[in-house]
């Protein structure tokens, strides 16, 4: 069975301190300024909110990868590519939990793997093609809720943060939808819509 | 009176299969029909009081409201969650009415009213 390996990236702990990834404190490098003119506020409250259901889907994402890598039904070159998305997806919650606690909220927890393997049926998942599929589906699902959220922010940078997120996904659902052979949209603007 | 008759107008044409699609491409990041996810299970929720899905954690804001999920109340939460129940947690905005249109008949209909 393969494993992903949990400490190649995102959040390293060492005796006890939590060392963002580089990635993680550049996404971060605009919101320093923005947390602390911030302070409190309804607005400040209702993008923690925004930032925690955005951390809620990464969670799922991590899960749905480590599901996948796990299922033995995928195989290399496709394996390192769905364990490099999930790397991508532990430094967004690394980055998503950071702001979050700079905000002064609380992050929210992830659920266990096996909740999500439930909630998102994987016993069906049979072969590659399944597995890619589902992954498909929750990036584009992802990059759509990312711009979704973006007029509800009270921060413009963290709508534009939102909005690099979202990049990411949609780079994660091309690459998969070229895995399935897919064919790409035939129009413009076919994400948030 | 002109607003309420577009908005007649609007339920009358919408079309639940497009909405099908908009519900997968858009909702389907955090929502499922028969799952609490991010968000809470779907099947259902037409005629449905917010907050009341089974075994969903929901918002303060949310479980404590009194909105009853229908067309004009799925309206505005799609059009500004946070306009229809301050507080909440989704946040996530459509702009065109004719997508939330579509994707409210798709609930009614898989919530089979």
């Amino acid at each position: 069975m393969t494993r992903i390996d949990l400490r190649r990236r995102g959040l390293l702990s060492a005796s006890g301190v939590t060392v963002l990834s580089a990635s993680a404190v550049a996404l971060l490098a605009g919101c320093e300024k923005m947390a602390a003119a911030q302070g409190s506020g309804a607005s400040a409250a209702n993008d923690v909110g925004i930032l925690n259901t955005a951390l809620a889907l990464e969670y799922e994402a991590i899960s749905a990868y480590q599901l996948g890598a796990q299922s033995g039904l995928l195989q290399k070159p496709v394996l390192d590519v769905a364990v490099l998305f999930q790397t991508h997806h532990k430094e967004h919650r690394d980055a998503l939990i950071a702001t979050i606690r700079k905000l002064g909220g609380t992050p929210v927890a992830a659920k266990s793997d096996a909740e999500v393997a439930q909630a998102l049926n994987a016993s069906m998942l049979k072969t590659q093609a399944d597995v890619l599929r589902l992954a498909q589906r929750l990036e584009k699902g992802a990059a759509n809720a990312y711009i979704g959220v973006i007029p509800s922010f009270g921060d413009r940078g963290l709508a534009q943060v939102s909005a690099r997120l979202a990049a990411d996904e949609a780079m994660h659902w091309t690459v998969l939808t070229q895995a399935l052979k897919d064919p790409l949209p035939a129009k413009a603007l076919s994400f948030g819509a | 009176m002109l607003a309420l008759a577009a908005a007649v107008d609007t339920a009358a044409a919408a079309d639940a299969a497009r909405g099908q699609e908009l519900y997968e491409s858009r909702c389907g990041g955090c929502h499922s029909l028969d799952a609490n996810r991010v968000g809470p299970a779907h099947r259902g929720v037409y005629g449905r009081k917010a907050g009341s899905a089974p075994n969903f954690s929901y918002s303060t804001a949310v479980r404590n409201a009194t909105v009853v999920w229908q067309e004009r109340t799925l309206d505005a939460w799609l059009t500004n969650p946070q306009a229809l129940i301050p507080g909440q947690r989704m946040n996530f905005r459509v702009a065109l009415p004719e997508d939330r249109a579509d994707i409210i008949a798709y609930l009614r209909q898989q919530s089979g009213q």
